[in-house]
């Protein structure tokens, strides 16, 4: 029932799945990165920085991954000659323009769930944090973002699950992940039904425990009050 | 919330917030002219890529089909998902086991996989077991992906939505002789419709930028398929890019702004309960606080 599945050796169908795990990591990193940077610029002191971190969010949000995707491979990589340091490994270059794209898109989420996550901190907290003398660098790191962090984990696990699914648009710019190898194979096997019901599964495994483990830890976490 | 970080400022942090503003304007300064250095040099500033855009044909015969297409598929994969999705959240509250379960997992199972996969296969059982045209089935395809999705998070917020009434509702109805199909039909259902208001729209953002997944993968003729066309026939790559990230952007932004009107005006309004599902509860609605399965709960406004 299974033999097809060895016809597919590059990738292979755990590979494919590799990549996409790969793809979440990497992305999943780099986002979380750049939307705390963009939701502390959303709060700060700054207006033209609060200014740009409104912009790029309400931007970026309403802009659909597929677009930004494809324009990282036809627009950042065709005109502006971005290679991501791989010019002539094309394979990795297309890889790593996947992971820009899906860090650029993913982050606005990761800044609007950090920022709620700051709404939910009681105003004590920071007005006392402010009263003992500290900067606003100071209050953000040491007092407001650890208890924001620790709020947020049930939303930033669902956006960590929605980049997992997500990761699959990578495949409009061909990087062999599993939607790809899903499309090559139902087109070409008869199976289509446990074609569909394997990669079904493949994502019911990557997503399940994720949902199940940040969901304890979250509770875990949470900041009794 | 915003001021509350940090003091008004004094003369010393005016200075040093002039000079994070200075440092800050200088460093998109210089991104933006290397964009622009860029552009100007791959000659995609030249006014005969952007003339095109002022003219009907570039819009009568790319766009503003495409945009249709975009539409089409939206409104149709709404208009199926809702019912469905209602049908399927009020069997995941039934008191009996055997239609609870069931309703669950469907739910679960399909909100966990992307709905790439979901279009991909979709697309291919039309091509092997229906007699579908060949230039209609995209179409189809890309709803069947949408509303299979889409119906999977909408039950969840109509689950919501009929949680957030006040416990008294049902109570009342049941006091006053009504069967439990009657205080959900009557009672409940019409009430938790309003609520859900917010998130429903919001939600047709999700599925306008789904959309766009169809017409890279499958063929379907939507905006960014037929920005491709318009830029192999025009040779103009960013300024079809701009235009289109526009057009979804200025679409996405009035579903998103009416989404929080509505919000707004409901929590204001004196007619009905106060209850509001909001527009950015769709992935709380998750597990933890509807007391349902831990599950992979997720992704709603993504």
């Amino acid at each position: 029932m299974f033999d097809f599945l060895s016809d597919y050796d590059d990738p292979s169908l755990l590979g494919a799945f590799w990549v996409t795990v790969q793809l979440t990591v990497f992305s999943a990193i780099g986002s979380l990165i750049w939307g705390t940077l963009l939701a502390a610029m959303r709060v700060s002191p700054v207006p033209l920085m609060r200014g740009f971190g409104t912009a790029y969010v309400n931007i970026v949000r309403n802009i659909p991954l597929t677009v930004i995707i494809v324009f990282t491979s036809l627009g950042l990589a065709d005109i502006f000659g971005v290679t991501m340091g791989a010019p002539d490994d094309f394979k990795l270059k297309y890889f790593r323009l996947a992971v820009l794209g899906l860090v650029a898109y993913t982050a606005a989420f990761v800044c609007e769930a950090i920022r709620s996550g700051i709404n939910t901190v009681p105003v004590g907290q920071a007005e006392a944090a402010r009263a003992i003398g500290l900067s606003f660098s100071q209050v953000l790191r040491l007092v407001v973002l650890p208890q924001a962090f620790r709020s947020v984990i049930g939303p930033l696990a669902n956006v960590l699950i929605a980049l997992t699914k997500n990761t699959t648009v990578a495949a409009t710019i061909g990087v062999a992940e599993a939607a790809l190898l899903m499309k090559e194979m139902i087109e070409n096997e008869a199976q289509t039904l446990l074609i569909g019901a394997v990669f079904a599964f493949g994502f019911v495994v990557l997503t399940l425990p994720t949902g199940l483990f940040l969901g304890w830890l979250s509770k875990r976490l949470a900041v009794k009050r | 919330m915003t001021s509350v970080l940090y003091d008004a400022p004094g003369p010393k942090a005016k200075r040093r917030n002039l000079l994070f503003s200075v440092v800050f304007f200088v460093l998109l300064a210089l991104l933006l002219w290397w964009v622009w250095q860029t552009l100007d040099d791959k000659n995609q500033l030249e006014w005969s890529l952007w003339k095109p855009f002022t003219t009907s044909e570039a819009w009568t015969t790319y766009l503003l089909p495409g945009l249709a297409d975009t539409l089409k598929a939206a409104a149709l994969s709404m208009v199926i998902a809702l019912p469905l999705g209602a049908v399927l959240g009020i069997a995941r509250m039934s008191d009996h086991r055997w239609v609870r379960i069931p309703a669950g997992a469907v739910v679960e199972f399909f909100r966990a996989i992307p709905v790439l996969l979901l279009m991909l296969f979709a697309n291919e059982f039309y091509v092997r077991s229906t007699g579908i045209p060949s230039d209609e089935r995209p179409l189809y395809a890309v709803v069947t992906g949408l509303v299979l999705y889409n119906a999977s998070v909408l039950a969840e917020v109509v689950r919501a939505g009929i949680l957030s009434l006040p416990k008294g509702q049902s109570e009342a109805a049941m006091a006053i002789g009504l069967r439990k199909s009657q205080t959900m039909t009557s009672i409940l259902l019409p009430q938790a419709v309003t609520a859900m208001l917010p998130a429903i729209v919001s939600q047709l953002v999700v599925i306008v930028k789904d959309t766009a997944l169809g017409g890279v993968m499958l063929g379907f003729t939507e905006l960014l398929n037929t920005r491709s066309t318009l830029a192999a026939n025009y040779a103009n790559v960013i300024p079809s890019f701009i235009v289109v990230a526009v057009i979804f952007i200025v679409l996405n932004f009035i579903l998103t702004s009416f989404a929080s009107w509505l919000e707004g005006r409901l929590r204001r309004s004196k007619r009905s309960t106060g209850a509001v599902v909001g527009a950015d509860k769709v992935d709380d609605v998750n597990a933890a606080e509807v007391g349902g399965t831990y599950g992979t709960g997720a992704g709603g406004t993504i």
